[in-house]
Order: structure tokens, then C-alpha cells, then sequence
């Protein structure tokens, strides 16, 4: 498999010196990374599962809004930026691996390199503050 | 395909006696094949190109990695350039906001330089490259983006029979971890893999480089696993420090040396040596 550009393997070698959790797609949406305190999302271990395709890892995550209901995956931040190629901003609740729902914000944004060409997105996870 | 070593030294000029086994010119290899000639980098080392110049010649190409001085210093210094007739070819990385014509104007221009680019008298052409491949007469060249502050570039190139990965500038140990164990996250990896011969940045000792992060460049260390990884049959450390004599890069070697077993052929580059690859 061809190496991938150094836009991506920066944002890669940035999300390993961050303690917010960080996820990087390609352009299909498959998880081609995620960082030490993404594994605290997953449930699972970089090492231990490798890149995921978009259909394995989208079950794994389960957003809902205040009343539960499981929202679409058209509109999550990340799934927009990689349709869109343009940064989003959204709060919503996952579930946790303790089993309670807990209130977080994403913000994504695409990997736009030098040429303009669209090279995957990059999505970052904090607790949620707002209101 | 043959080889010359024109300017190895990193970053600025050196001269003196202390740094003339090495040699003190910066960044330029000149590729041969077939009355076709490639020149990589234009740094110092393309005036000393200026007696080597191949007669009869109608037609040059400089491929430069990035546009730092030390990679395009001896441009207003290449006889080719000022004369008519000849068909100069100069490629270079995309820039997202400036042309590489307006980028390289910046030094061919007064006050740096007293001759404009639309005033030399060759046959000028520009060509904009990123992760690129294309073919000059007998060689096939592939170019990618590699971590080194600014767009930069490394090349890939080969002749059906050899190949020859140039990246004098390069840090991929960038990072938390260094080099990632996983070829496909490491910048060059594509251009360097099982290359005949590689010439690589290798700045640095592996201390020096924990001070220099982030600066661009890669310690001898880092350099020789990147070959390593990348299944080369022969690296050049190249981009010397200007502050290190000839004495203290073979004591850098020496150490490196007795720390590093490898396999593969490794030395230093050195202002020029000849290589013929076929």
C-alpha cells in the first residue's frame, strides 16, 4: 500500500502529542488513526484493531441527541466535513463504555493539502461545556 | 545513470581547510544518462557544475526541492542560464498561495540579485510539481511532498535500471515517537523504497537532534532506519552541519558506526564523488 501524504501523516504525528481525543479519516470515511485518548471513545486499542473501515467503526460510536433518539450519520461533524470538505462544529451525547450518556463536542475539519486536493478530515472530542 | 556530488554541505557555504575533505558547498547532484543531464538543487555546488558542462548541450533541467537559499543560491551563478538558445527547465514544489515563478523572483531580483528572471537570456521554462511523476528524456522521475518546513519535495528517479532516491532535506522522525513502524506513515517512504542509492538528510547526531525538532532535518540515526525501512542498497548522509569540521563528521560516523550495524552500504556524502549506477 502506497504511503499516505505528509498532511496526513502530520496530523497523525500532532493527534500522538494531544490528550483530547483525535480521530483521522480518509476520504471514505474509513479510521485510519486515532490517538491514545480516543481509545477512552472506542473502547478499543490503536495497536490492538488497526484502520477500520467507516462501517465497523460507525457502530462502535453511538451519538444520540437530549431525547435519545440515535441521530443519522449525515449529521455529524465528521461524516459533513467528508461530504462537504468544510469544517463543522456540533454537541451531541454518546454513549459511554459505563453505560451513561455523556455530553460532548466534536469539531471537525477537512485535510486539504497544497494542490487543493482533498486528503481525508480530522475529528477532535472534549467534554462538552455548553449548555 | 551517472552520478556527481556537486555541493553536500546543509545550510550555508563553508570554506576553509577544515571542511575540505567533505566539501562546503551547499546542496547540488548532477544525474547523467544518455547526453541528458538532471541537476538537483541549485545550491552552491551548481557554479562548480559550470566546468563540467557537457558540450554540445541544447538542453538542461534543475530539479529543485524547495526554495531555501541554500538550495538555489548558485542559480544566478549557472552559466546555462545566460545563454541563448539554451532550453532550461526548472521544477519545482506548488506553493498553495505563490507561483513558482514570483517565488523564485524573490532572489532573482534586485537587491538580492542583480539580473530579473525575465531578463535571462535562456530559454526559460517552469514546471510546478507536487506528488508528480514524469519523464525526462531516459528517466522516469517521481516527486513527493517530505516533511521539511515549507513545500518541499524529494525525488524519485529511475532509468529501467536503476534507480536514485535524492531527499537532502528531510525530518521524518517528526513526532511524539519518531519514525512510525508502519512504512505507510512515513514521509519518503515511497520514493526511497529499495532504491540503489539514496542520499539523505543526516544533519544531526542523535542528541543534537532532541534539540532540534521540528527544524527540518534528521540525525544520522534516523536517517540510516529510514534506509533501512525502506530497503535501500546504498545511503549518502548528506546536508553536513556548517559548524562541523571534516574531523568531527568522521567522528559522528565513527559513532554511528559502532552503534548501527547495518547492513546496506552507508557513508558519507562527499563533494565530488562520482556514482555510476546500471
Amino acid at each position: 500500500m502506497p504511503a499516505y501524504e505528509i498532511e496526513i501523516v502530520l496530523n497523525r504525528q500532532l493527534a500522538d502529542c494531544l490528550s483530547i481525543p483525535v480521530f483521522i479519516t480518509d476520504t471514505a470515511g474509513n479510521l485510519i488513526f486515532y490517538n491514545e485518548p480516543a481509545e477512552g471513545i472506542l473502547g478499543k486499542r490503536f495497536e490492538e484493531t488497526g484502520e477500520m473501515p467507516v462501517a465497523q467503526w460507525s457502530t462502535e460510536f453511538k451519538p444520540v441527541d437530549e431525547q435519545g433518539a440515535v441521530l443519522p450519520p449525515d449529521e455529524l461533524p465528521l461524516v459533513m466535513t467528508l461530504r462537504n470538505a468544510n469544517p463543522y462544529h456540533k454537541s451531541f451525547w454518546i454513549e459511554s463504555l459505563q453505560g451513561k450518556n455523556q455530553k460532548i463536542s466534536v469539531t471537525s475539519y477537512p485535510i486539504i493539502g497544497r494542490t487543493g486536493k482533498m486528503l481525508g478530515a480530522v475529528a477532535i472530542f472534549w467534554k462538552s461545556t455548553e449548555e | 545513470m551517472k552520478i556527481k556530488l556537486w555541493g553536500v554541505r546543509g545550510s550555508v557555504t563553508t570554506t576553509g581547510p577544515e571542511t575540505a575533505f567533505y566539501g562546503g558547498n551547499s546542496s547540488c547532484v548532477d544525474v547523467r544518462e544518455d547526453g541528458w543531464q538532471l541537476v538537483f538543487d541549485g545550491g552552491s555546488g551548481l557554479q562548480k557544475l559550470n566546468a563540467d558542462h557537457q558540450p554540445g548541450a541544447k538542453r538542461i533541467d534543475i530539479l529543485l526541492s524547495h526554495l531555501h537559499l541554500d538550495h538555489i543560491q548558485g542559480l544566478g551563478f549557472f552559466k546555462a542560464l545566460f545563454e541563448p538558445g539554451m532550453d532550461v527547465h526548472i521544477w519545482g514544489p506548488v506553493s498553495s498561495s505563490q507561483t513558482l515563478h514570483t517565488r523564485l523572483s524573490r532572489y532573482l531580483s534586485p537587491p538580492l540579485f542583480p539580473v530579473l528572471i525575465r531578463d535571462l537570456p535562456c530559454k526559460l521554462s517552469l514546471h510546478e510539481i507536487a506528488n508528480s511523476k514524469f519523464s525526462i528524456g531516459p528517466f522516469s522521475i517521481q516527486s513527493s511532498y517530505v516533511i521539511h518546513p515549507g513545500p518541499t519535495v524529494g525525488f524519485r528517479v529511475g532509468n529501467g535500471k536503476s534507480v536514485f532516491t535524492y531527499i537532502p532535506d528531510h525530518e521524518p522522525a517528526l513526532g511524539e515517537k519518531g519514525i512510525i513502524p508502519d512504512t505507510k506513515w512515513i514521509s519518503g517512504y515511497d520514493l526511497a523504497a529499495g532504491a540503489d542509492l539514496l542520499l539523505h538528510d543526516a544533519q544531526y547526531t542523535a542528541a543534537e537532534y532532541k534539540a532540534k525538532k521540528g527544524w527540518g532535518h534528521s540525525s544520522i540515526n534516523d536517517a540510516a532506519l529510514f534506509a533501512s525501512m525502506a530497503g535501500v542498497k546504498h545511503v549518502m548522509f548528506a546536508h553536513h552541519d556548517p559548524f562541523r569540521t571534516d574531523d568531527q563528521l568522521n567522528e559522528m560516523f565513527a559513532v554511528y558506526k559502532s552503534e548501527n550495524p547495518y547492513p546496506f552500504k552507508n557513508e558519507l556524502a562527499r563533494e565530488g564523488v562520482e556514482v555510476n549506477l546500471d
